[in-house]
């Protein structure tokens, strides 16, 4: 194991060993059943440090499953995830640290105010000064002035940019997305989209599954279809966009 | 263990504080609490039976049921915006996740028996104050006995289509040996009987919350698989 200091959220965390070669994300043959309905059906993707991958699909494709199984909220019935080599092991404490994940869900109480829901998981996730941490995750999302006011009272808009703050505030390598721009307006978007091109440039490797393909394409180093719980095409992003959009019309009248 | 108690700490910290904020299950606990005491006050004839005699039975009735109604909002409360997911996604050990809901079940249950204990005595006029370290000790130990089993069925119930009903049915057989332990030794306590005769039912009492309280930690982690 490595130790990596990160002054900027005050902590000190340990991470696995990456090999200079291995993926910074590698998914092989992830399989995943509901009774009868497969969701996952041999998924299978790598991405290097820096990379981001957009899933696009229609409704009921699996692609909520397939960030759940990446965030270790999900056991899959086959298949392996891996970071920089290393196996997913879901009671790995250091494994659950390296991932961040935005939901459909805030995944916030509703009954705490905005600091001290990052508060609380900032001590759960062991960083040295949570107030100072919380104050400048709330910062990094315009929300500096709603820091003491109840999530409850927030607009849909705000309760997204709390918890991306909340997704963001251990500094995680590799960011799970699921359709991040969903309730923001022009301006809380430009400035997720900008948050998320700086990450993208401190080469922190993302999987982002949206419904907004310009968004998608806009982020995206790779992309992928997914259709009833496979993906349809997966590979690096190439010029012709057209093509793209093309294919996802006709994977969601498809689907 | 420092880590594994201090995220157990902010898990309780938080729970409390929810609680303290919204008040509705501490209300609701009370609420009952009254209520039932009242009933049994006023529906039980004097002559026939003694105040002392149906005392220890109207007390743990009445601590098991208010205690359910709290232990029902343990995992309630992380339904809401799915922020259990949150707790599963942090490196918080699902040791710390049990411990802290515990311990916030705890302070729960023990704020409304302290409510509780009061007027259990105005309402069957027992006198407490001569027993009363030894009827705190059994509550105690009886308390932590069934939170701890409680707090695990909690977390099995929570996703279940009859969230509140099943955790009543899960746990009901689990609270009939501290109850019933803790009966026993108030009865005793109440007719002053010497300690000799009430040793046995301590120990059987202290035997299953180190039994389950070990149990409960080591099989939590599997109640939250999906």
């Amino acid at each position: 194991m490595r130790s990596i200091d990160s002054p900027e959220i005050g902590c000190s965390r340990e991470v696995p060993i990456v090999s200079a070669q291995a993926p910074a994300l590698e998914v092989a043959g992830l399989t995943k059943r509901f009774g009868h309905v497969r969701a996952l059906r041999g998924v299978e993707f790598a991405l290097g440090a820096g990379q981001s991958l957009a899933v696009f699909g229609p409704n009921g494709a699996g692609k909520t499953t397939l960030l759940r199984v990446l965030a270790g909220l999900l056991k899959p019935d086959a298949g392996t995830v891996s970071f920089g080599g290393e196996r997913l092991v879901r009671s790995n404490a250091a494994h659950r640290r390296l991932v961040g994940l935005i939901s459909h869900h805030s995944l916030l109480y509703d009954g705490l105010t905005a600091t001290e829901n990052l508060m609380f998981y900032a001590r759960l996730y062991g960083l040295a000064e949570p107030r100072a941490a919380a104050a400048r995750a709330l910062t990094g999302v315009g929300l500096q002035e709603r820091g003491s006011d109840p999530a409850g009272t927030f607009s849909r808009g705000m309760v997204q940019r709390l918890a991306i703050a909340r997704a963001l505030l251990h500094d995680p390598e590799v960011l799970l997305l699921d359709e991040p721009f969903s309730g923001l307006d022009q301006h809380a978007a430009g400035t997720l989209r900008e948050l998320l091109g700086r990450l993208r440039a401190e080469r922190r490797t993302m999987v982002l599954v949206t419904h907004n393909i310009d968004e998608g394409l806009e982020l995206a180093t790779h992309v992928a279809i997914q259709v009833a719980g496979a993906f349809a095409s997966v590979g690096a992003k190439d010029g012709d966009l057209a093509a793209y959009r093309a294919r996802y019309a006709e994977a969601t009248a498809d689907g | 263990m420092g880590s594994v108690l201090g995220q157990a700490w902010a898990i309780a910290a938080k729970d409390v504080l929810l609680e303290f904020r919204s008040r509705t299950a501490f209300l609701s606990a009370l609420v009952f609490t009254a209520l039932v005491l009242a009933i049994f006050n006023f529906a039980r004839d004097p002559t026939a039976v003694s105040s002392v005699d149906l005392a220890p039975s109207v007390l743990w009735i009445t601590f098991s049921f208010a205690g359910v109604l709290g232990l029902n909002r343990a995992f309630t409360l992380e339904k809401e915006n799915r922020a259990i997911d949150g707790l599963l996604l942090s490196p918080a050990s699902r040791t710390a996740l049990y411990l802290g809901k515990t311990a916030a079940n705890l302070m729960f249950v023990g704020a409304v028996e302290a409510i509780a204990l009061p007027l259990f005595a105005l309402f069957f006029n027992v006198p407490l104050l001569g027993v009363l370290p030894a009827l705190l000790l059994v509550i105690t130990l009886a308390t932590v006995g069934f939170v701890a089993v409680g707090t695990l069925m909690s977390s099995m119930a929570v996703n279940t289509k009859f969230g509140e009903m099943m955790l009543l049915v899960l746990v009901l057989p689990f609270l009939v040996t501290p109850v019933s332990a803790a009966a026993e030794m108030t009865a005793k306590l109440f007719a002053h009987r010497p300690f000799a005769e009430w040793a046995a039912w301590l120990k059987l009492l202290a035997a299953y919350d180190i039994t389950f309280v070990v149990l409960c930690t080591l099989v939590f982690e599997f109640t939250l698989e999906e």
